[in-house]
């Protein structure tokens, strides 16, 4: 009873303190404790697969044993093992098939029957390994072609467990290597089950053909007509079913029939997950098989109608790149386009037809990009329309705000303009702050419209734009600004730290300036302003250090990962960013003037303030522009170290005064003196006040797309400013793993000369052979170097024939990383003689063991070419190194490190002592004694590459204490199983 | 993998649940009301097996008394089928003639059974001779 509850609730701490009393079970002369046991260690298996490694061949016992029962719960385990990794256990293919071959032969006593069926369950668990391990594996396969023949053959009992069987037969005859007659049988049993008149098992013959027509489209061919009634089946599951079936046969001939049958589906089906489900499926096989563009606008029209707003964000999103990018001929895209359009009004046209909100989106994007390829039309009738489902009540301000920026892009193609007049009047008093921005940037640059129609070009929503990103222009002014006596600025972080060093309360400054400010209700928007501050955050630094008239250089990575993710939100974000940019520039320029004057003569009270606005300001556009240019460009990456590295420098450069030192948070606190802020743009610069808003509109266009993704990536700009150096280690980390393994290759080339000397420097393991036949023997030894561990594998030719084209490869493991020697494949092998391969390997991750596989190709004389496989069992050990610190470093890291573990291990009596159980571990795991106090010890080693990990450990009596800290959350745990094994096992 | 066992009269009162990957108690009513409903829905000459979100139910009508196995879409559905009637048939064996009161009012044993028959939603036993073996030696010591 009690091994039952083991099974069903056991936290995974207290495995290793059961795990013995469950190990004795297995050896119980009862079968069902023995049962049992096996099922509470599959529970552990599960739940922590690496701590019951090493029992693997208990398992083996176990699925020999002479009772069914027991035989049967070990198939769980192997099923997941083999689920996992199936190379490792094909050795076993031939015992699964003896004992399907029993089952199915009706050796089994008779209570195991089921309705006279012979332990059906048990057979199709078997059936199931059995596909698994059979899976592309020919010689695997082969030895299964008999009993599985066997099983269909046998399975002839009209009983729906037989059905069972026979549909796991057939699948397995299909994932496994093919054979032709199996193949036949198999068909023919789907046949019998498609055609069953009992609706289950037409079920199951849909599903076993959805995936058979995978391998085999002809088969379809066969079932033809029965597919056919089954999808005007009354039943909807069946339906469901049967369109799973045809949305894996489709091409490009089918697909308007399937599409429209699926459509017919959907607009009947009313639950959620169905048509999220059903949407996805019908716009990829209208996307990739559309045969024309009026099907596929109408296809999608439809797809936007139904799936409305449950639909995944990526399909509205991959439409619109789709018409934007268009294809190679452009006649198509345009009338692409036309159509989209044309189709679009009409839909708008409809009285009284509620369209979900994605689908309106969608419209307005593609109206306000498109509209200019209509004739008949004016841009004006289009704006109408538009004004209309602005006015409309259930529309949401999101979609609002699209809809808006589709009439931006119209006016300057219109001639008159009342009904923009009417919108921009209605839309400057809305309470939507988001919309009153839109409105009055649409005001500002209707007043000039030169700059409007070079603003918004028609059809170039794909085209780059010039931006000035560097500011150049902004460097007379500060420079002019410099010479009057203000204080150069400081980068954001430095200040961070100078304030920090001093005050240590201001630690959450950059996380305090974005709330803080985005609950200001200012006439600007909460969202600009916050996306302000994120922006002067991070680029503040940037943008000044231009204007220290440092040239700055491509492109700055901080707002790569911001900038580049409102791409993927959303497509419209290119356009209606990036044409005001320039115009800010060039407002800028005139706008500089004035300015300059005015802080002439306030240069005493206001210099400081002025300043502050002119860094917010040039870091919002640094901000901007770079961004837009990341948006076009999409790649920042190639820039980045570089510019990362070059930051840090100019940090170290850039200003001493510390006059300056509250400068980061002082424009935010005079902008919540709201009043004032306001007054000054009013009083001195109506056009900047102009900037400003737009920019702001910007901004919150920005955070339209951006809002989802606003909060992590502030959080992670910020640490990045606030901690360069960390990002510099990631860089650095980066770099260094290839230099280090290029210099482990070199000193495989060296070391391959003199590789007896090799051995004799460091740590060796003994030769090990790990396969060989008649002509050679491949035997392999690890050799623990201090920075990686080197695995040589040494090849002996022992026949008198020269071998050629020898060519040893590893097979990549997931948790390993593994560098090979170059030139590892030789062109002969002479005779009798031996010859090396080196693999320098690398754990990726904490693990206990794990192989590594790899295989050997050669040729002799005139024979076709061998292949012998070969595996290298890698354990954690093989990782670990001493990690020489001192006490005073031991203590610091100890405190440093998140993950502990704790653990007492009982001592075996030989080792009752500290020194010698210290001694034990020193030796066998290679840990580095750094001091012994008393009956406590401090001991450290690392993972390689460099993860440390320290213990710490007392003896009580003959009860050992042990303490683990890591930076790896995974590594004390592996650790301390080793521990444990050597303290206890010796 | 098997997700769930439901055992839920027409009446749509659940007599037995048990949930082989957690799931929050509030959310099961939940979850417990839906499936029931969509079961009920379900004409005879509709299939037994129903898409449910992003698991399969699988379920089985015995008088009153509705069986639903929720599984995930790497199980056979005939076999869950089947299993179900395994599960009867092995009630029915022990209760001998089973009905919805008997598992009302044994509900303990009836979990032995379940537990016996379903361990971390795979099957791990379908004799019926020993799925009844523990209970009945607990029978046999409960009378001393």
């Amino acid at each position: 009873m009690a091994l039952t509850v083991v099974s069903q609730i056991f936290p995974r701490e207290m495995i290793p303190a059961v795990l013995p009393l469950i190990e004795d079970k297995l050896q119980h002369s009862k079968e069902i404790i023995r049962r049992k046991a096996v099922l509470a260690l599959y529970k552990f298996h599960l739940i922590a697969p690496n701590q019951v490694q090493h029992i693997h061949i208990k398992f083996r016992k176990a699925l020999c044993d002479r009772d069914v029962g027991v035989m049967a719960a070990s198939l769980h385990i192997y099923f997941r093992m083999i689920k996992e990794n199936s190379s490792g256990y094909k050795d076993l293919t031939g015992s699964f098939v003896t004992i399907l071959k029993q089952v199915v032969g009706g050796k089994l006593p008779v209570d195991f029957n089921y309705h006279s069926v012979p332990a059906p369950w048990l057979q199709i668990q078997l059936l199931r390994i059995l596909g698994l391990l059979g899976k592309d594996d020919q010689r695997t396969s082969e030895l299964m072609y008999d009993v599985l023949d066997e099983s269909l053959r046998r399975a002839e009992l009209n009983h729906n467990v037989t059905y069972a069987i026979l549909f796991e037969c057939v699948h397995t005859v299909y994932s496994i290597y093919p054979k032709s007659e199996l193949l036949e049988k198999a068909a023919k049993c789907i046949g019998r089950f498609v055609l069953s008149p009992k609706i289950n098992l037409k079920y199951l013959g849909l599903k076993a053909l959805t995936y058979v027509i995978q391998q085999d489209p002809t088969l379809a061919l066969q079932h033809q007509m029965t597919i056919i009634e089954c999808l005007d089946h009354p039943d909807p599951i069946i339906k469901r079913e049967t369109l799973e079936l045809l949305y894996r046969i489709t091409n490009a001939q089918n697909i308007t029939v399937i599409v429209q049958k699926m459509l017919e589906y959907l607009q009947q089906s009313k639950e959620e997950y169905i048509i999220v489900n059903l949407v996805g499926k019908i716009a990829e096989l209208a996307e990739k098989y559309a045969p024309d563009n009026a099907w596929f606008i109408q296809t999608m029209n439809a797809v936007f109608s139904v799936g409305g707003d449950v639909m995944h964000p990526d399909i509205p999103n991959n439409f619109l790149r789709l018409l934007a990018e268009g294809f190679d001929d452009e006649t198509e895209n345009q009338q692409l386009r036309l159509y989209a359009v044309q189709s679009y009004l009409t839909l708008l046209d409809a009285e009284n037809v509620f369209y979900p909100q994605k689908f309106l989106q969608v419209m307005s994007w593609v109206l306000g990009e498109y509209s200019y390829l209509l004739d008949e039309e004016t841009p004006e009738e289009v704006i109408t329309k538009l004004y209309k489902l602005l006015m409309n009540d259930s529309v949401s301000s999101e979609t609002k705000a699209w809809l808006l920026a589709a009439v931006t892009k119209l006016t300057p193609q219109a001639h008159s303009s009342n009904i923009v007049e009417r919108l921009i009047q209605e839309f400057t008093v809305s309470l939507d702050t988001c919309m009153r921005q839109h409105a009055f940037e649409l005001k500002h640059l209707r007043e000039n419209v030169e700059l409007m129609k070079s603003l918004l070009p028609v059809d170039k929503s794909c085209e780059d734009m010039v931006v000035d990103a560097s500011l150049s222009f902004l460097d007379g002014f500060v420079a002019e600004e410099l010479s009057q006596g203000a204080a150069p600025y400081k980068p954001h972080h430095q200040r961070q730290e100078e304030k920090l060093s001093q005050e240590k309360v201001l630690n959450f400054e950059p996380y305090g300036l974005s709330f803080s400010s985005s609950g200001f209700t200012g006439r600007q928007s909460p969202a600009g302003i916050s996306l302000g501050s994120d922006i002067s955050g991070n680029s503040a630094e940037t943008g000044l250090k231009e204007t220290n008239s440092l040239k700055l250089e491509g492109i700055k990575k901080l707002w790569g990962k911001e900038g580049y993710l409102p791409k993927k939100e959303g497509k419209t974000g290119d356009e209606t960013e990036v044409p005001p940019v320039p115009q800010e520039s060039i407002i800028m320029e005139n706008v500089d003037q004035t300015i300059i004057k005015k802080d002439q003569s306030q240069v005493l009270t206001q210099s400081k303030e002025e300043k502050e606005k002119q860094l917010l300001a040039s870091s919002l556009f640094v901000g901007l522009g770079t961004e837009s240019t990341i948006n076009l460009l999409g790649k920042a990456d190639t820039v980045s170290h570089k510019f990362r590295r070059k930051s840090k420098v100019k940090e170290t450069k850039s200003g001493e005064t510390t006059s300056a030192q509250n400068m980061p948070c002082s424009y935010f606190s005079s902008s919540s003196d709201v009043t004032y802020e306001d007054d000054y743009y009013l009083d001195t610069l109506q056009d900047r006040g102009d900037k400003e808003l737009n920019k702001f509109s910007l901004n919150s266009e920005l955070l339209d797309s951006e809002s989802l993704t606003e909060l992590p990536s502030v959080e992670k700009l910020s640490s990045c400013t606030l901690s360069p150096p960390s990002l510099f280690t990631d860089d650095m980390e980066g770099l260094r793993s290839p230099s280090s393994t290029a210099a482990s290759v070199a000193n495989e080339i060296s070391l391959a000369s003199s590789l007896l000397e090799e051995t004799s420097e460091h740590m060796h393991s003994d030769l090990v052979e790990v396969c060989n036949n008649e002509t050679i023997s491949v035997s392999s030894y690890k050799i623990w170097k201090d920075d990686c561990l080197l695995v040589v594998w040494s090849v002996s030719n022992k026949s008198g024939l020269e071998l050629k084209s020898a060519d040893l490869e590893i097979s990549s493991a997931e948790n390993f990383k593994i560098t090979e020697q170059p030139g590892c494949c030789l062109p002969v092998i002479e005779t009798e003689s031996i010859k090396t391969f080196q693999y320098s390997v690398q754990m990726e991750k904490p693990f206990t063991e794990g192989n590594l596989f790899g295989f050997i190709n050669y040729q002799m004389m005139d024979t076709h070419s061998v292949q012998l496989e070969f595996s290298v069992n890698l354990s954690l050990l093989d990782f670990i190194r001493p990690l020489k610190i001192s006490t005073e470093n031991f203590g610091k890291l100890w405190l440093s490190f998140a993950n502990d573990v704790k653990q007492n291990v009982k001592m075996s009596e030989s080792q009752a002592a500290l020194p010698s159980a210290l001694k034990t571990l020193q030796q066998k795991l290679r840990l580095h004694v750094v001091e012994i106090i008393g009956n406590e010890g401090l001991l450290a080693c690392q993972l390689l590459p460099s993860i440390p990990c320290l213990l710490h450990f007392r003896v009580h009596g003959d009860v050992l204490a042990l303490w683990f800290r890591s930076s790896c959350s995974t590594l004390p745990d592996y650790l301390l199983y080793q521990c444990q094994k050597v303290v206890e096992g010796s | 993998m098997i997700q769930f066992f439901l055992m839920v009269n027409k009446q749509g009162q659940t007599r037995l649940s048990k949930y082989y990957e957690h799931v929050e108690i509030n959310k099961r009513t939940l979850l417990e009301t839906e499936v029931i409903r969509s079961c009920l829905s379900r004409s005879n000459e509709q299939c037994s097996f129903i898409e449910f979100k992003d698991f399969k139910l699988i379920y089985r009508q015995y008088a009153t008394l509705f069986i639903v196995v929720g599984v995930n879409d790497t199980e056979n559905e005939m076999t869950i089928y089947e299993f179900i009637h395994n599960f009867v048939e092995v009630l029915d064996e022990y209760f001998s003639r089973v009905s919805e009161l008997d598992i009302m009012f044994n509900l303990d044993k009836v979990h032995i059974i379940l537990d016996e028959m379903v361990l971390n939603g795979c099957i791990v036993e379908t004799n019926k001779k020993r799925i009844l073996a523990p209970l009945l030696i607990l029978d046999k010591m409960s009378e001393s």
